[in-house]
């Protein structure tokens, strides 16, 4: 399958826009001039040298990020396509302004060795939507007994090494694990979790998982599994990264990690735990039921604080997507996961910069400069040489999630229906117009005051 | 005229006017019960259907036998499995029963939350007969109107509910209720079947049997499931019998007046003993006979609901029960 790309011109100067770069820290009004697929000038405060006969497109009023980059993406090809594939996963990125995403392995069969990952990534390729990557199981099928043949799925183009959607449970593979990927130069991803102490659960433990009589998940079963992640890095002395975190006491730990173990670790923060509590699950909907869980509100006031001051690296989505059969199932029932791509950036947007006082340029850096470095991708920047890879944000414009307008497959989004502030208008892809907003007709009628 | 809601869920967020609305309903119902000629004929035309995915036998009898005093259409569903297990989603299964044109729902199932589901989907009325360890609303009014029928007025009386808080839904129910109608509770039972943060729907928590029932006018004893829920929270029944029994030697530490209440069905010896269960300060069979004039009480006012009638006032409904039963 082939998605048609609007046609835009191979070379063309974008003017008018605010450009936030993160790598430079700054934010000004300016230019940037692309020509096949590149920047080949960024001027701030000024503008680009090229002729007039180079097409001038205006972005006035629009902010101008790096494509925003998730490394956490659930994308379920191959074996689950009617819930997602790489089609319409890539379109959902590039309507959120994602012009990177890495892929989680747990599909059917996992991606656990070098063809797999070579098929998924020529699909990415072929759809030529946005740059599609992935993440290598760090055990054979997922099933956390032998682990998987890491160097094969790294020369296949494998970025990193996860069992997401399952811990280790065996810590002394955990800890091969970590050494192999550490030799390889792979970073090994960490769903931590300690099963035993989830193994009935549905949602957090707390006042609400009382009052609502569904079994719970408690704070510490992440922590255990976070401290013991941390453990074997310390250990090891192998790259780690911390999947969604959730708690407070697991921000706690990897300040204590980074600041008194040296461990080489990062984290990363979902756009859901930053916004929503277990509150959300009052109505027993399945859209809020995601693992980790929901959690309390101290908990989310910590992760947005981790967020701002850097503890927590970066966002990325979870982008989980599950058909409605599936999550219109009793809550105890129904699977875990949320879809997060297309309101990733304007949930971060209003939570963070709107409600909290966050620079744009730091949420521009947690949500593509930061996952470029520990993942060693190109992007994260508005510079010269680089790929033109670009998200063109509305800031201002405030406007109501619907259901219909979503580009994934599946609807579980939890902001359905919710006003969010800031709306991606435009993706730019390797110069090419990948994504552009809805017709004005169906815009008008979304927009809100 | 006290509005009820559509649905009854559960008695969280119920206030005291409409708890007392359905009480005092249940009063004009209780009486017919007692008389040779048992039925009437005010639910006659109105189809209920009694959906109990989980088994029941106690619940759904008194909810068929009140249906069927108020002569409505009954149907039951019964399936121990989800309605998964037949392929088919929660919300086909409701617009099936949608489609067949129920009046009302009466739903048991043992995941927390699905009459919630299916009030979502359906015009009918729906009934929460017990979800998960979420609510069990009909036993939560009948055991206030069995106390009630002792003690008068709840307000500022003190109720000790004991037993596995964590995985009952009767606890909260009766949490709920008794809170709206202003009664002091305690919840006491081990640690490990206390659920986090009970304290904050306004109880005492009480780890100390003895001292947990020193107030108490009332103990409801909840029933102990290690056959469901497994010894991996507790040792056992004999462990908790000696920590948790309400037996005679503990009934003598409590006030003159106090009397033992049980949702059934009780495990003799585990957390009560039979002399208790079998003697003069319990009254677990009125709670029984009383749970079918509420249930009475509540396919009445709720089939009422559901139809968009003008909803009946309480002499009006005494009324009916007269007429009918002339």
């Amino acid at each position: 399958m082939q998605f048609e790309v609007e046609e835009f011109p191979t070379e063309y100067v974008l003017t008018g826009g605010l450009l936030v770069d993160p790598a430079t820290r700054q934010e000004a009004s300016g230019e940037i001039h692309v020509r096949d697929g590149r920047m080949v000038q960024v001027v701030f405060q000024g503008t680009c040298s090229a002729g007039d006969d180079v097409p001038r497109i205006d972005v006035a009023g629009q902010a101008i990020l790096p494509g925003l980059i998730d490394v956490h993406v659930h994308f379920r090809e191959p074996g689950h396509e009617y819930k997602e594939d790489i089609g319409s996963g890539s379109q959902a990125a590039v309507a959120g302004g994602f012009t990177t995403v890495v892929m989680m392995p747990n599909t059917e069969p996992a991606i656990d060795s070098g063809s797999i990952v070579e098929t998924v990534l020529k699909r990415g390729r072929t759809i030529g939507l946005c740059n599609v990557h992935c993440a290598g199981a760090l055990t054979s099928g997922r099933g956390g007994e032998r682990l998987a043949e890491y160097y094969d799925m790294k020369n296949a183009g494998a970025l990193a090494l996860t069992d997401d959607g399952s811990p280790v449970v065996n810590a002394a593979l955990m800890r091969r694990a970590l050494e192999h990927a550490g030799m390889l130069g792979l970073v090994t991803v960490a769903h931590s979790e300690e099963k035993a102490l989830s193994a009935n659960g549905h949602m957090h433990e707390g006042y609400w998982s009382t009052q609502l009589g569904v079994p719970g998940i408690p704070a510490a079963c992440e922590e255990i599994g976070v401290a013991r992640d941390l453990l074997l890095a310390k250990e090891t002395g192998a790259p780690l990264h911390i999947a969604h975190v959730s708690t407070r006491g697991a921000v706690d730990l990897i300040l204590l990690a980074k600041q008194q173990w040296g461990v080489d670790v990062t984290a990363e923060a979902a756009p859901h735990h930053l916004e929503l509590t277990d509150r959300e699950l009052v109505g027993y909907s399945a859209d809020f039921k995601m693992n980790p869980p929901l959690r309390g509100e101290a908990d989310r006031q910590a992760l947005q604080q981790a967020v701002i001051d850097g503890t927590l690296d970066m966002i990325a989505t979870d982008h989980a997507p599950h058909a409605p059969m599936e999550k219109e199932l009793e809550l105890e029932r129904a699977p875990v996961g949320v879809i997060g791509l297309e309101t990733a950036f304007a949930v971060c947007h209003t939570a963070l910069v709107v409600g909290k006082g966050l620079a744009l340029v730091d949420l521009a850096t947690r949500m593509s400069l930061a996952p470029a470095q520990r993942f060693g991708l190109e992007g994260g920047r508005l510079a010269e040489g680089q790929m033109a890879d670009l998200a063109i944000i509305d800031l201002e414009q405030r406007w109501r999630v619907r259901p219909a307008h979503l580009k994934s497959k599946s609807r579980n989004n939890p902001f359905l229906n919710r006003i969010l502030r800031g709306r991606v208008t435009g993706t730019i892809c390797a110069g090419r117009r990948v994504h552009a907003a809805t017709s004005s007709r169906e815009t008008s009628a979304d927009l809100v005051g | 005229m006290i509005q009820l809601p559509k649905h009854l869920l559960g008695l969280e967020g119920m206030n005291v006017h409409e708890i007392t609305r359905i009480l005092d309903t249940a009063r004009s119902f209780r009486e017919i019960l007692d008389r040779p000629m048992k039925k009437v004929p005010t639910l006659r035309g109105r189809t209920i259907v009694n959906a109990f995915f989980e088994p029941s036998t106690r619940t759904r009898v008194s909810f068929e036998l009140a249906q069927k005093r108020l002569s409505a259409d009954v149907v039951n569903i019964s399936s121990s499995g989800s309605s998964l297990s037949k392929g088919e989603t929660l919300r086909d299964t409701v617009a099936n029963l949608e489609a067949m044109r129920m009046d009302m729902i009466i739903v048991r199932h043992g995941m927390s939350g699905v009459p919630y589901m299916l009030a979502e989907h359906t015009n009918a009325a729906v009934i929460n007969a017990g979800d998960g360890a979420h609510e069990h609303p009909t036993q939560g009014l009948l055991d206030l109107y069995t106390m009630r029928e002792r003690l008068g007025d709840l307000a500022g009386r003190h109720v000790t509910i004991l037993g596995d808080v964590a995985h009952s839904r009767v606890a909260r129910s009766n949490i709920h209720g008794l809170r709206a109608l202003g009664a002091h509770v305690t919840v006491c039972g081990p640690r490990t079947m206390m659920p986090k943060q009970i304290e904050d729907l306004g109880v005492t928590v009480e780890y100390d049997l003895r001292r947990a029932v020193q107030n108490a006018d009332v103990i409801n004893v909840l029933r102990i499931q290690f056959e469901r829920h497994g010894t991996s929270n507790f040792p056992g029944a004999r462990e908790y019998a000696r920590l948790f029994a309400i037996n005679n030697e503990v009934l003598e530490t409590t006030r003159p007046g106090c009397f033992v209440m049980h949702p059934g069905p009780m495990n003799r010896g585990v957390e009560i003993s039979a002399e208790v269960a079998d003697g003069p300060r319990q009254v677990i069979l009125q709670q029984v006979t009383n749970g079918v004039a509420v249930r009475m009480a509540v396919c009445y006012l709720f089939a009422a609901g559901a139809q968009g009638e003008a909803d009946a006032d309480v002499s009006a409904t005494s009324a009916a029960v007269s007429a009918a039963t002339m």
